[in-house]
């Protein structure tokens, strides 16, 4: 289901996950085109967390999670025991559903990442990697003068943003988001939408969503997701308006969900 | 039944066991407050010690000394005449056997004190000097009003005849209380007057101090490994389960293990500080894994996910975020730990801890006591004197355990970050 031209940044085959005996996800066939923001929406539970987790191998962290099929990131396949992931999550970022900052500083928030992967050089090259970071979530103008204070003193929105520019720190090239708004209100939840669309130029980013409209607004591809199945996958704009499937339909005009 | 009669009939039950749980409170503060009280009332006189003033002669012909007085001499000398002879003339006695009743009425250490006191103003000899000696346990319960004076003489400890000087000390102003400073620096005693806590604390202090270096490491290694990097699997499951165990273990089975492990088998020095620190560290091993485990297991999983989602490594992960955080939880856990090992005595009987060691230890393998075995040495002892010391060395040990416990809460309150 090639939607014009751009090219397939990551592409998931017949992709199975188990959680013990229970599975959850069955045969997921996806593709994520570069520089665009997919939404993957669903009922809850319906395995669209459990699929970007696969994406940067989040899911090796829980013991009884067993992930069957193909992945591949620019083409190689990442859902290999040898893969590297530390070397993954360099490239693939994520932000959680729950404003996570570290309880350490704001800018020791942003500075983990590239001090554990050694990016940074000295003091002024870090300076600039937390300063370019946290001017690329939009949060720079509000933390500059009080870099030193703890991250968790910040808003929920403001948070949230910290912790995109934590993803944003280590240069990543894909940017996963689990409902990155849930726990905000609508104001800190615009300055986020309008945030994505603007890191839309340069990376590529997955956003699973409870909200429709949310999905309208920033994505240009969605993928609707029910009990562990991808129902539809198409243009975001044609999913709204025009799904093929009758349970999309049901569920975007809110008749069940 | 109305809406309203329901409605007050919860209120009712409310207000019932709101009841139920002041009058539980109020049980445990009683109790509580009898204990510290009867403790209080038994043990503070301890700290301080009754002296009698006495006018020494040194006189130098007494003390057959060769050649001229330097203080090495002094501390060579032979003192007992002259003590003997400055101590009688406090009351006039008719027969040795009145001079021996005097002579009671000091501690045996008189010689010791009438000579340090010499040793240190060398200048005072062939002088006759007032020098205050401590007094036999006997009269300083006397003059604590601890002994019963209106008892028929054959049923007490102290005659006529010395109640008779005693009172005629008082009347001269030569009886006088002072800070007991032996409680705290010199070690047991068969003498209650001499006898001191300074041994048993050296002793405990050592011990703790071994209990810690073992404990806390192999127990931090344990509870990381365990929590953070071990599969879980049936062997891992076993291990967890039994750790739990072993924290319910009665601390005598701990005794018997270092009695028959260490001490027959790998014979180490017996009643050392080091034995008991390698003893109570089997013991207290699991009792700090499992709070180290408990916070381990509190730091939210979403900061572990942060940490992992910008690449970090598990080994990172757990290091840089997950153990600085469980930090405040594994120290206090470690500390209050370390309090139960401080009180604890049963196993320190079994590894010959128990025994009558008057040298205070200057290393953890010399022979020692420690707090709570010299608390149980001493509540067996019959003499009034040992009363109060039993409960003046409870009293030190309950501060110890207090005040570590207020480290714990501390560490708990300071290092502890917030995270939502």
């Amino acid at each position: 289901m090639e939607l014009n031209n751009s090219k397939i940044k990551i592409k998931a085959k017949n992709l199975n996950v188990y959680y013990g005996a229970k599975q959850a996800l069955f045969d997921i066939n996806l593709d994520i085109n570069q520089k665009e923001v997919t939404a993957l929406i669903g009922p809850s539970g319906c395995g669209k967390s459990t699929f970007i987790r696969c994406i940067n191998r989040m899911n090796d962290v829980i013991d009884i999670c067993k992930v069957e099929g193909s992945i591949q990131l620019d083409g190689s396949e990442i859902n290999e025991k040898k893969v590297d992931v530390v070397t993954l999550r360099e490239k693939v970022g994520m932000v959680f559903q729950k404003p996570n900052p570290f309880p350490k500083s704001i800018y020791d928030n942003i500075a983990y990442g590239p001090t554990i992967h050694g990016v940074a050089e000295n003091k002024d090259q870090m300076d600039e990697i937390v300063e370019t970071s946290l001017k690329k979530a939009a949060l720079w103008d509000e933390v500059k003068d009080r870099l030193n204070e703890p991250g968790t003193s910040l808003s929920g929105g403001q948070q949230q943003r910290l912790c995109i520019a934590r993803a944003l720190s280590v240069s990543p090239e894909v940017i996963l988001m689990d409902e990155p708004c849930s726990a905000l209100d609508p104001i800190a939840t615009a300055k986020i939408e309008e945030l994505i669309d603007d890191l839309k130029k340069s990376y590529t980013i997955v956003i699973v969503t409870h909200s429709m409209a949310q999905a309208v607004r920033v994505s240009q591809k969605t993928g609707f997701f029910h009990l562990g199945k991808i129902i539809e996958v198409d243009s975001t704009e044609k999913i709204f308006k025009n799904p093929d499937n009758k349970m999309t339909q049901d569920y975007i005009t809110g008749r069940f969900g | 039944m109305t809406k309203e009669e329901r409605l007050k009939k919860r209120y009712r039950a409310e207000k019932r066991f709101q009841m139920y749980g002041l009058i539980s409170v109020s049980c445990a503060l009683i109790f509580v407050l009898i204990l510290v009280q009867n403790i209080f009332s038994k043990g503070s006189s301890a700290f301080s010690r009754t002296m009698i003033e006495v006018q020494v002669n040194f006189d130098s012909n007494l003390l057959e000394l060769d050649g001229p007085v330097t203080q090495t001499s002094l501390k060579d000398a032979e003192f007992y005449d002259l003590a003997v002879e400055s101590l009688l003339k406090i009351y006039p006695s008719k027969d040795t056997k009145e001079e021996r009743q005097v002579l009671r009425l000091f501690s045996p250490d008189y010689e010791y004190e009438i000579k340090d006191y010499l040793v240190k103003n060398p200048n005072k000899i062939n002088q006759i000097v007032p020098v205050k000696i401590t007094a036999s346990d006997d009269i300083d319960q006397l003059n604590k009003g601890n002994f019963p004076r209106d008892l028929p003489e054959d049923r007490r400890r102290v005659s006529n005849y010395q109640l008779n000087i005693y009172d005629n000390l008082v009347e001269e102003g030569k009886i006088d209380k002072k800070f007991n400073n032996y409680f705290f620096s010199k070690g047991d005693s068969r003498d209650p007057e001499l006898a001191g806590i300074g041994g048993s604390l050296m002793g405990s202090f050592f011990t703790i101090i071994i209990c810690l270096a073992l404990s806390f490491p192999i127990a931090i290694m344990a509870s990381i490994y365990l929590e953070e990097f071990a599969p879980k699997n049936k062997i891992t499951e076993f291990i967890e389960i039994n750790i739990n165990n072993l924290a319910a273990v009665p601390s005598i089975v701990y005794g018997l293990l270092g009695l028959g492990i260490l001490l027959s088998v790998m014979e180490f020095p017996r009643s050392t500080p080091l034995v008991a620190g390698i003893t109570l560290s089997l013991m207290t091993l699991p009792r700090i894994i499992i709070p180290c485990r408990a916070s381990l297991k509190a730091v939210p999983p979403s900061i572990r996910e942060a940490a992992l989602s910008v690449g970090a490594s598990k080994f990172q992960t757990v290091f840089h975020h997950v153990v600085p955080l469980a930090m405040p939880g594994t120290l206090s856990g470690t500390i209050i730990g370390l309090a139960q090992a401080l009180g604890e005595t049963a196993p320190l009987i079994l590894i010959g801890m128990v025994a009558f060691v008057v040298d205070i230890p200057s290393t953890p393998v010399d022979p020692s006591a420690s707090l709570p075995v010299q608390v149980y040495l001493w509540s067996e002892q019959a003499e009034r004197g040992f009363v109060e010391k039993t409960s003046a060395t409870i009293m030190m040990l309950l501060g110890f355990l207090i005040v570590m416990n207020f480290i714990a809460v501390y560490l708990r309150q300071k290092f502890e970050k917030k995270w939502n």
